[in-house]
């Protein structure tokens, strides 16, 4: 299958989603990320049995953080699915590229551009 | 006499005694408490006047418990803990024992969650059996908490409430037991639908001989609506109501909820007076004070004993 | 442990609005435990700050610490070197961290992060509730291990109010009745006889009525 997505999804692998912490996920919007979406396996597919679970309520809380931040909660997403579906990987980068493009650049790095 | 309460004359008579309740209003006119007295004079042997109940403010019981007394009504003044600390109190007791009340129910309280001021702080400085124990140290020992004798001792009839079914069920006859030892001298108990369960308490009551030390009234509120009757049952904490009794209310025609509401609670009391250690009844007609008269009538406890005070 | 709540960040960062160079400290005892002002928190909350004030193009630089506990001086000593670079100290720790921190820099303005709950235990990973109001009488000798004041509404040493129905409190339906686990209890203890004792009324001097509390041990003094 060679499928496309968006070239502005950067990927960063982790050994389970379970290790994705909050602060990670914030600073990767201090560092400037538009939009962050977690790819977790399906839920009950974890191969530590809770990781994607976890995730996702890092996710939820996260998200309520960067509302009260101001840059918005709805820069975040968690999503479930295998290794093998492929097409759905492609279609969920198109979804979340979508999103962001309507939401427009991260306010903190429209902020740090300026000279 | 332990006081020179009417109410403690009826019953030590051995008369079967008849209170009711009265809600000061939520402002400062002495007009709608002497409104509701006049509905209740001649009727009963006593009135509660509430304390803030349900922690929304109104008029202090104690002033209107003054209005009522010049009515020629005997006011039972209501005392929670909620919101006075031993000195506040004490000093209240005194106040009304000099202003002519000789009838203290003494209460824990609603929580000030439920009511109009729900961000106060609470003072529970101590818990209704305590407060029984204080009225009667001050009234037969002549003493303060504080160990200092007092001049002039309150000489109050001391009250309080019990719930036979708040649960848990197991507890609810040693804690009247805490109650009488503690120095009680009447008991109106919560509202009463659910007879059986009712008389299996007194049961265990007499079992322990606690009617013979203390007089118990039972608590009676008539249904207005069959609304009403479902919000006792499903949303009033510690009530019990049989759904028997919701279905005969549910039965009647329209204009007749109001008069089975009547019905089941003049029934109510008929089966109250057989039980052997209840020795009153407490008409709690709430906002419906001008039912009691009625209820009274029909029961048959009208007239009521000449008192001379 | 002590549990304690960060504020709401819109209330931290206007505590701060008008300055420009903080230093958050956190506290690796209680509220380590209980997530609220251990060094992750602390790296969440420099995070969100910074975040907050480049939106509002007021940048600031912010120093973390997080100390080994914040209620002994030796640990806030570690801060003396460097603390008075500082316009503000943000302070993750619980109400006492915070003022003990303010006394021992006297120059310096000292802010708390955390609004200090309760004295409790953790019931489950992510849930924490109140057993102890140190009211410096225990009284859980008489109540079969359970507190009437710190687990009952109303503080009733002789309980349980008319309140009391299905073993819940009148306040909530999400409260558990504390006169209904003390019965309990006595009852699996075999006391329920205690029940009927009364409990006088308390004397709540011990508690904070009394003024501020101190405990001294003479024999620990240098």
């Amino acid at each position: 299958m060679r499928l496309n997505y968006p070239p502005n999804v950067k990927i960063i692998k982790v050994p389970c989603t379970g290790k994705v912490d909050v602060i990670h996920l914030l600073q990767a919007f201090e560092r400037g990320a538009d939009g962050v979406y977690i790819a977790g396996c399906l839920e009950g597919d974890c191969h530590f049995l809770r990781g994607n679970l976890r995730a996702r309520k890092r996710v939820e809380y996260t998200k309520r953080l960067l509302d009260e931040i101001g840059i918005g909660g709805e820069r975040l997403q968690m999503y479930n699915m295998s290794a093998a579906q492929g097409p759905r990987f492609a279609e969920v980068a198109r979804e979340m590229t979508e999103r962001i493009m309507t939401l427009g650049p991260n306010p903190i790095r429209a902020k740090n551009r300026k000279p | 006499m332990k006081s020179e309460s009417k109410l403690e004359q009826i019953l030590t008579k051995g008369e079967f005694a008849v209170t009711s309740e009265c809600g000061p209003p939520r402002g400062a006119d002495a007009e709608v408490i002497r409104k509701k007295g006049e509905m209740l004079k001649g009727f009963v042997d006593g009135v509660n006047v509430t304390d803030n109940q349900t922690s929304v403010v109104r008029m202090s019981s104690i002033s209107s418990c003054v209005i009522l007394k010049e009515l020629g009504l005997n006011p039972i003044m209501q005392m929670v803990t909620r919101d006075r600390n031993r000195i506040a109190i004490q000093s209240d007791i005194l106040g009304a024992a000099a202003l002519g009340i000789n009838n203290i129910l003494c209460l824990t309280g609603d929580h000030q969650k439920f009511g109009d001021h729900a961000s106060a702080k609470n003072v529970f400085d101590m818990d209704s059996i305590q407060l029984v124990q204080t009225v009667k140290l001050m009234r037969d020992e002549g003493k303060f908490l504080g160990g200092e004798e007092l001049k002039g001792s309150p000489k109050m009839f001391i009250g309080a409430a019990e719930n036979p079914f708040a649960d848990p069920f197991e507890i609810r006859v040693p804690r009247l037991a805490k109650k009488v030892a503690a120095g009680v001298d009447f008991i109106q108990t919560q509202c009463i639908y659910n007879l059986p369960k009712f008389e299996k308490w007194m049961k265990l009551v007499r079992d322990r001989g606690l009617h013979e030390r203390v007089h118990i009234l039972g608590g009676v509120t008539p249904f207005k609506s069959v609304g009403m009757a479902n919000y006792m049952k499903k949303s009033v904490p510690g009530m019990d109501v049989p759904d028997e009794l919701i279905e005969r209310m549910k039965a009647a025609p329209k204009e007749k909820k109001a008069e089975e509401g009547i019905n089941i609670c003049i029934e109510t009391i008929q089966r109250l007076r057989d039980i052997e250690g209840i020795h009153g009844v407490h008409v709690m007609a709430i906002e419906w004070e001008e039912m009691v008269s009625e209820i009274v009538k029909r029961a048959g406890l009208f007239p009521r004993p000449h008192i001379e005070s | 442990m002590i549990v304690a709540e960060r504020k709401p960040l819109e209330q931290i960062s206007s505590m701060i609005e008008s300055n420009s160079k903080v230093l958050i400290v956190g506290c690796g005892e209680c509220v380590t435990v209980c997530s609220a002002g251990g060094k992750k928190e602390v790296d969440i909350l420099a995070s969100a700050l910074n975040m907050i004030r480049i939106k509002e193009s007021k940048p600031i630089e912010i120093r973390q610490e997080t100390l080994e506990r914040q209620c002994d001086a030796e640990y806030l000593e570690q801060l003396r070197g460097f603390i008075g670079e500082y316009e503000v100290v943000i302070s993750m720790a619980c109400g006492a961290g915070v003022q003990f921190m303010a006394e021992k820099y006297k120059n310096s303005l000292v802010l708390p992060a955390l609004n200090t709950k309760f004295i409790g235990v953790t019931e489950e990973q992510g849930v924490w509730s109140e057993r102890c109001h140190a009211c410096g009488d225990c009284k859980l000798h008489l109540t079969g291990g359970v507190c009437p004041i710190a687990r009952c509404s109303k503080s009733l040493l002789n309980g349980p109010c008319g309140g009391s129905a299905n073993g819940k409190c009148e306040i909530s339906p999400e409260v558990v009745c504390g006169w209904q686990l003390i019965i309990e209890r006595l009852s699996d203890l075999g006391q329920l006889e205690k029940y009927e004792e009364i409990i006088p009324i308390n004397d709540w001097s011990t508690n904070r009525d009394g003024g501020p509390r101190k405990v001294v041990r003479e024999d620990l003094r240098l």
